[in-house]
């Protein structure tokens, strides 16, 4: 569903695109045989490519170049056989060529499809306009001395996938869909790690609004936006400032513009007249790129099952709901551990197991999937004791705390813990007694239509059963002896 | 016997091995003979000790039997090509200073080879000239004189004007050039050597400094054919460094002198005989004819109808590559820095104090045809007409096996006499800058003196990678030319 901004002359609608600059996972760089790894002491992955010393050429890394193709795949986008690395010209001191090495008029990837899953379970299909490979620059260091800049080029060189949507987003909430699944998308595919806060994964956006039925008006870029909430905060911001300028009777000027974070506004970039004019032409130190259709049907075969599908099968194969399948399936460990412990269980008591309790101590200890705080063998193990009656649901929940705490297997707890639950109806028939007999008059108040005090003797009889008694059995008995 | 720096590197090899004299003794003679004739300014820096130090440990491969192709032959490198530990300017104040810790892939293969590098010699600033004027140490001097005039200091051509220049005053065996639209075959003529730019993709790039990428390409320069064959043979290659150097085996080209050029088909385009074409260029054209003729092959008249485009086109596609390529001398890593308020102001007085006025001529140029919206005018343009040229080349190799003009429209100019004027002197690379667009292999040697008593070069033409055609061509030119004029006080 799209945002409308309900303006004082009438409704606005959003329509946003972004660009998102995925990392390549390589060991090397694209261009280089410089290592990539993030949080080197600076200026140690440098080679003399990379530091653009006179006489030194560009060889095009091959696996930088098949995981474009797998990421293309993924999107399932066109691959173009036929490509051009291009030359964008500019100075800037972390930009030891003083051109980057993109791809401008021919791609590697074309047009593809990224489908989103909305919270209510809906889904929108997103398309995906292009995916080039181009280099990173260096950073610039402002902050380490008071005149002067420094210079970081380990990341110069750093293979770059440039993906380009087609502004096709309607809402804040959209775009942050889009963020998420392209980046379990590119996660599945181990093309890229999408770790927004190492900068592995970087975002624009394009944002304008328009009178909902209109053709497209014009649109900011913004820049800087690190985080998929500050991307929802800054188009909300812009959409908003755009529309008041309207709303004022001005118009919106095409231009570059800054998330500021700590304000949650966005600045205009550009404060000189500094247009750019790239003077793009195809790099004559590279040949065109062309790839083998044969080497492009072997990575496809060799591709992951994708979000989309494992989502489709989870629904197929477990019954899971649209929601429960899409949030398992969003990190590709978490579906494997869903299905490792779904596996000949009751999907629907494992989805509720791994997506609720699982999930809410991973998260309180800090846990990574691949570092369970219960392993699934053990979370199968007390899947089957709830379903063998053997225990309540309370009963499950503190026994599982217990499996968190000391990592034991459930049914060792309950046995060292007698945490049984009681399904023995002489037993629980006898402390039902005790309970009505201890409270003549709780008894005659109910028996009067005080229908609310049977949770109190429900309560009654689980604290004198020290909570193992079966709450299904201790109601019907209950309800008789009531009666 | 000659003074040993007389020597062609063919009869220096037989004298090393038959141990007549060795590689330190060699090394000797070249860096006196550079010594004395220091007032031509051939060289940027001389690396004496170095030049030594490596002639003793040739002697001594030599002694223990391994000996390489070029084993202590001593040779000067042109200062475009990185060398480890020895400054490379390419003659421009923006690297005045700069010393690589990098050897480029073909100064690395002669140094394997067992040759001697004697020095760097100077060039036209990033190799962008036709006449060695525009090196900001100064230009080199030709050792040629003219008979009439003799106090006329003459420009050895360029860019490759410092190689040149050695070579041809036996200041070394044998040079290294770059070529781009002439820079080793307009040097090659003016100063009575043999130059040869192989085809495109045949010497690595991997280390020189890069002028315009999809042109530069490395050759030799030697007082003979045979020579030349031979230190290109060392120089070529394959190199996975460099993405478009060809991945294919290099022949022995010395072999492909057999003297036998019966039957082989000469083209001899008519548009490489323009209206206002010297008549003793036309003459020595006609004699170059003659001589093959004369040997057994057959001229044929051929069109190359798109010539008349290639120096403009040349003039567009070098100088859109050499402003992005030069982009990188920005000040902040290496080279000459002039500090500024902002790193703008930092960047335009750097390159503005580091680059002379023929560099910055051709950046902005380049930066202009690549702009927006005048891409589509030139370089798009430019890049087609490339195309066609290459298809002129191509269809008239259908009937020819190669092709025979005119290396330059004149003999050496002298200093002073045309620098007033840059279109003037672009138009010295009007026979070269065709070859250089197609990308195809151009040979320049010594066929006869001018009236003045300065030599005068042709060019052979070659077929993509069929340098051996080439060589073999020029082989028996050679043979039948007979040209032995020197420098004068070089004589015997």
């Amino acid at each position: 569903m799209g945002t409308v901004i309900h303006g004082e002359t009438g409704d606005w609608e959003l329509v946003i695109g972004l660009e998102v600059h995925a990392q390549v996972t390589s060991q090397s760089k694209l261009f280089s045989g410089a290592a990539t790894s993030f949080g080197a002491e600076p200026n140690v992955q440098v080679s003399l490519v990379d530091a653009a010393m006179p006489g030194m050429l560009p060889v095009l890394n091959a696996y930088c170049v098949e995981q474009a193709v797998r990421t293309g795949l993924g999107l399932k986008a066109k691959i173009n056989l036929t490509s051009v690395f291009a030359r964008k010209n500019y100075f800037y001191a972390d930009l030891p060529q003083g051109y980057q090495i993109s791809q401008y008029e021919h791609p590697i990837v074309g047009e593809g499809v990224v489908i989103l899953d909305m919270k209510d379970g809906s889904t929108t299909t997103v398309g995906i306009e292009r995916l080039h490979l181009e280099q990173d620059a260096g950073k610039s260091l402002h902050d380490q001395h008071p005149t002067k800049s420094f210079i970081d080029l380990n990341r110069s060189g750093v293979a770059l996938m440039e993906i380009v949507s087609k502004p096709d987003m309607r809402s804040p909430e959209e775009a942050a869909a889009y963020v998420n699944k392209l980046r379990s998308i590119l996660r599945y595919l181990g093309t890229c790690d999408g770790n927004m806060a190492e900068g592995s994964m970087r975002c624009d956006a394009n944002v304008s609004v328009r009178r909902p039925g209109e053709g497209l008006r014009t649109r900011a870029e913004i820049k800087n936006v690190n985080s998929i909430r500050f991307l929802q905060q800054a188009i909300e911001y812009e959409a908003r400032r755009q529309v008041d300028i309207y709303e004022d009777g001005g118009t919106v000027v095409q231009e570059t513009r800054l998330f500021d974070s700590t304000k949650g506004e966005t600045r205009s970039m550009r404060s000189k007249e500094h247009a750019h004019d790239y003077r793009y032409f195809p790099d004559p130190d590279l040949l065109p790129l062309v790839l083998d259709a044969d080497a492009v049907e072997r990575i496809k075969a060799g591709l992951p099952e994708l979000p989309d599908e494992k989502k489709e099968r989870f629904m197929r194969e477990y019954g899971l709901t649209s929601y429960d399948a899409g949030v398992l399936v969003a990190e590709q460990a978490n579906a494997a551990f869903f299905e490792a412990v779904a596996k000949g269980k009751d999907p629907k008591l494992a989805c509720n197991w791994v997506m609720g309790d699982f999930a809410a101590a991973q998260n309180r200890l800090g846990r990574d999937v691949a570092d369970p705080v219960v392993s699934a063998e053990n979370l199968r193990g007390l899947i089957d004791l709830i379903a063998d009656n053997t225990l309540s649901g309370r009963l499950a929940k503190e026994v599982f705390e217990l499996m968190v705490e000391t990592g034991k297997a459930p049914s060792l707890i309950v046995e060292e813990k007698g945490l049984r639950q009681v399904t023995d109806s002489g037993a629980i028939e006898a402390a039902i007694d005790a309970v009505l007999a201890a409270n003549p008059d709780k008894v005659a108040e109910y028996r009067g239509g005080k229908d609310k005090l049977f949770g109190f003797f429900v309560g009654q009889v689980m604290k004198a059963t020290a909570g193992k008694a079966n709450p299904a059995l201790v109601n019907d008995v209950l309800k008789g002896k009531l009666g | 016997m000659s003074a040993l720096n007389h020597l062609t590197m063919a009869q220096a090899l037989d004298g090393l091995a038959a141990k007549t004299f060795t590689a330190v003794e060699l090394a000797e003679a070249h860096l006196a003979a550079i010594g004395a004739a220091s007032g031509l300014n051939a060289f940027t820096t001389v690396t004496a000790e170095l030049a030594l130090e490596r002639a003793a440990a040739s002697d001594a491969r030599r002694a223990k039997g391994q000996a390489g192709a070029l084993e202590g032959i001593p040779i000067a490198m042109k200062d475009l090509f990185c060398t480890e530990g020895v400054r490379t300017t390419a003659s421009s104040r923006i690297l005045e200073t700069f010393v690589p810790q990098y050897e480029s892939t073909v100064s690395a293969k002669l140094r394997d080879a067992g040759t001697v590098m004697l020095g760097k010699t100077s060039l036209d600033e990033f190799a962008m000239g036709s006449s060695n004027m525009t090196s900001a140490f100064g230009p080199v001097i030709s050792p040629w004189k003219r008979r009439a005039d003799p106090a006329a200091r003459l420009v050895p051509g360029g860019s490759s004007g410092g190689s040149a220049a050695a070579v041809a005053a036996r200041l070394a065996m044998g040079a290294t050039g770059t070529d781009t639209g002439g820079s080793i075959r307009q040097p090659a003529a003016f100063c009575g050597i043999v130059g040869i730019k192989p085809t495109y993709g045949r010497c690595s790039r991997w280390g020189i400094v890069a002028f315009a990428s999809s042109l530069d390409q490395a050759g030799s320069m030697a007082r003979t054919v045979e020579d030349a064959a031979i230190m290109l043979t060392a120089m070529a290659g394959h190199d996975p460094k460099d993405s478009t150097s060809a991945p294919l085996p290099v022949p022995d080209f010395k072999a492909a002198l057999t003297g036998d050029v019966r039957g082989l088909k000469i083209g001899i385009p008519r548009e490489y005989r323009p209206a206002g074409l010297s008549d003793e260029i036309a003459r020595l054209w006609d004699d170059g004819i003659a001589m093959l003729k004369d040997a057994g092959a057959t001229p044929v008249e051929i069109g190359l109808p798109h010539t008349k485009y290639a120096l403009a086109t040349y003039y567009i596609v070098a100088p859109a590559e050499c402003s992005s390529n030069l982009a990188r001398y920005d000040g902040v890593r290496y080279g000459l820095r002039v500090d500024g308020k902002t790193l703008d102001e930092m960047y335009a007085k750097s390159r503005a104090a580091g680059f002379g006025a023929e560099v910055r001529r051709r950046i902005l140029i380049g930066t202009y045809v690549l702009s927006a919206g005048y891409y589509d005018a030139y370089y798009a343009k430019g890049q087609k007409v490339r195309t066609l040229i290459a298809e002129d080349f191509r269809k008239a190799f259908e009937t020819v096996d190669v092709i025979l003009t005119p290396t330059a429209p004149s003999a050496a100019f002298a200093i002073g006499e045309t620098d007033d004027d840059p279109v003037t002197m672009w138009l010295n690379d009007v026979f070269t800058v065709p070859t250089s667009l197609a990308g195809l292999p151009g040979l320049s040697l010594p066929t006869g003196l001018s009236s003045e008593g300065l030599p005068l070069g042709l060019q052979l033409i070659g077929r993509p990678f069929d340098e051996e055609t080439v060589f073999k061509v020029a082989g028996v030119m050679e043979k039948a030319a007979g040209f032995k004029a020197m420098p004068p006080g070089l004589g015997a």
